[in-house]
C-alpha cells in the first residue's frame, strides 16, 4: 500500500511540479505584464502545491527524501506527471489550452479530494482546491477571449486544441494505482470525472467558438513513466541543473 | 523549498539578543517588557499574543500576522512555546519569512523553548482578517476582500465605479483593479 501510495502522491506532485516550471518559463517575457504576473502567479501556486505533494510522498516513502530531493534528483523516467503538463509552451495560445484542458480536470479532481480518507490528503487538496478555482477561471475565460478573438487568435487556439487533445485522456485511464486508492477510499475513480470534464468543455468551447476534434484517442504513457514524451528530458535538463552539477547545494 | 519549522536552537545555547521589530501602531501597546533570559518564566498566552499582533506581514507591513488571520493557535506544551500557522497560499514566499519574523520576534521577548508547526485545514481564508486588519489595508490602498468578488469602491476616491484588470496580482493574495473615476489603479485584496 505504501508503494502505491507514494506513486500515486508523485503523480499529483509531478503533474504540479512539470506544469509549474513550464508555466514559469514565460516570466519575463510574456506578451503582456498582466499576464506575465499571471503566469507566474499561477506558476508560484503550483510550484507551493508541489512541496505538499511531495513532501508527502516523501514522508509515505520514509527513505529521507525530501520534496527538493524528489524534484531535482529524479531522472526523466521516474517522474509521474501527465504527458500534457510536459508538453512545450511554444505560443501563448498553446500554454492556455494547455493550462485550460489540466484546470478543467484539476479543480474537479482536487474538490473529490477533499472527500480523501487520507485526512493529509484531504488538507492539501483543501488548500490548493481554493488556488485552483482561480486558475481555471483564468484560463476557461482566456480560451473563450482568445477563441472567440481575432481570426489569427481563433485560428492557433483551434490549432492549440488539435494539437493537444490527444494529450487530455491520459488522466481518466485508471491503472492498478489508482484501482488500490479508489479501494482504499483515499482517491475518486479517474473516469468518473470525465462527464464533468466533458460537460464543462463543452460550454467553454462554445463560448469560444471552438471544435472538439472528434476522435478522443489518448496517448498514454506519463502517470506511469512508461513512455514520457522527449520535451521532459529537455525540460529537466534546464530544471535540475544545478543541483546535479552542484549536489545540495544551498544558500 | 526547505519547509516546516525553522531550526530551533536548544534552549540555554549562547546567542545574541535580537531586538523586537518595529511595532504595528495601535497593536502592542500593553506588550509587558520581554521576560529575563533563562528564569524558565512562562508569559501567559495573551501576552504572546499580544507580542505576535506586533509582528508585521512582511509583504504587506501594514497588518500584522494577527490581522492576517494565519496565526492559528498558542500554546504551551510543557516548557516549549508551540505557534501554530496556516500559509495563505502553498507557494507564497513570504510563508517561510513569516516563519522567521515569527521566531525571531519571539525570541526577542525571551522565549528560548519554541516550535512553529504548519497547520493547512482548515484552509486559510479571508475571512479570519480582523476588522482592524481590513480598516488598515483600506487606509494602506488596498481594498479588502468581499464575498461578492470584488472591491466596494476604489480605496482612494471612495467611487464605486470600479473594474477588474487581472484576477491576478504583485502577491498571490492580490488581484488587480481600476478605479474609473480617478483613473487610478490599485489592489484589491482577493477572497478565498
Amino acid at each position: 500500500m505504501s508503494d502505491a501510495l507514494f506513486e500515486y502522491l508523485c503523480r499529483l506532485g509531478d503533474n504540479t511540479l512539470v506544469l509549474g516550471h513550464r508555466v514559469s518559463e514565460w516570466c519575463g517575457v510574456a506578451p503582456v505584464l498582466e499576464e506575465d504576473i499571471a503566469l507566474a502567479n499561477t506558476a508560484l501556486d503550483l510550484i507551493g502545491q508541489t512541496q505538499l505533494w511531495l513532501g508527502l510522498a516523501g514522508e509515505v516513502e520514509g527513505k529521507g527524501r525530501d520534496a527538493d530531493r524528489l524534484a531535482f534528483h529524479r531522472d526523466a523516467w521516474e517522474f509521474r506527471n501527465l504527458l500534457l503538463v510536459e508538453q512545450p509552451n511554444r505560443d501563448f495560445g498553446v500554454t492556455m489550452m494547455r493550462q485550460f484542458l489540466f484546470d478543467a480536470w484539476h479543480v474537479d479532481y482536487l474538490k473529490a479530494l477533499t472527500e480523501s480518507s487520507d485526512a493529509r490528503i484531504a488538507a492539501i487538496a483543501e488548500k490548493s482546491l481554493k488556488e485552483v478555482t482561480y486558475h481555471v477561471e483564468r484560463s476557461a475565460d482566456t480560451v473563450i477571449g482568445l477563441g472567440d478573438g481575432t481570426e489569427e487568435s481563433h485560428a492557433r487556439m483551434q490549432d492549440a486544441l488539435e494539437r493537444l487533445w490527444p494529450y487530455a485522456g491520459e488522466v481518466f485511464h485508471a491503472d492498478a494505482v489508482d484501482e488500490e486508492m479508489v479501494k482504499a477510499g483515499i482517491a475518486p475513480d479517474p473516469s468518473s470525472l470525465r462527464p464533468a470534464y466533458d460537460a464543462r468543455l463543452a460550454e467553454v468551447f462554445a463560448e469560444a467558438t471552438l471544435t472538439r476534434p472528434e476522435d478522443d484517442f489518448a496517448h498514454k504513457g506519463g502517470k506511469d513513466g512508461a513512455r514520457h514524451s522527449e520535451h521532459l528530458g529537455h525540460m529537466l535538463s534546464q530544471m535540475q541543473w544545478l543541483q546535479r552539477a552542484y549536489p545540495d547545494a544551498s544558500w | 523549498m526547505s519547509r516546516g519549522a525553522p531550526h530551533i536552537p536548544e534552549a540555554g545555547h549562547p546567542r545574541r539578543a535580537r531586538p523586537a521589530p518595529a511595532p504595528v501602531p495601535g497593536t502592542v501597546a500593553d506588550a509587558p517588557a520581554p521576560a529575563p533570559r533563562g528564569t524558565g518564566h512562562k508569559p501567559d498566552i495573551a501576552t504572546v499574543w499580544a507580542w505576535l499582533a506586533g509582528v508585521p506581514d512582511p509583504e504587506i507591513p501594514v497588518i500584522s500576522l494577527v490581522d492576517l488571520g494565519i496565526i492559528r493557535d498558542v500554546a504551551w506544551e510543557g516548557d516549549t512555546l508551540v505557534v501554530t500557522v496556516t500559509p495563505t497560499y502553498s507557494g507564497c514566499p513570504a510563508t517561510s519569512v513569516i516563519n522567521f519574523d515569527i521566531e525571531k520576534a519571539l525570541r526577542g521577548h525571551g522565549i528560548a523553548d519554541l516550535r512553529l508547526e504548519r497547520r493547512l485545514s482548515p484552509a486559510w481564508t479571508t475571512d479570519w482578517l480582523t476588522d482592524t486588519g481590513r480598516a488598515k489595508l483600506e487606509a494602506y490602498g488596498i481594498a479588502p476582500p468581499r464575498p461578492a468578488g470584488g472591491p466596494q469602491h476604489c480605496p482612494h476616491c471612495r467611487s464605486t465605479e470600479v473594474e477588474r484588470i487581472s484576477q491576478f496580482g504583485s502577491t498571490p493574495c492580490k488581484a488587480q483593479w481600476r478605479c474609473l473615476s480617478c483613473r487610478e489603479p490599485f489592489d484589491y485584496f482577493k477572497c478565498i
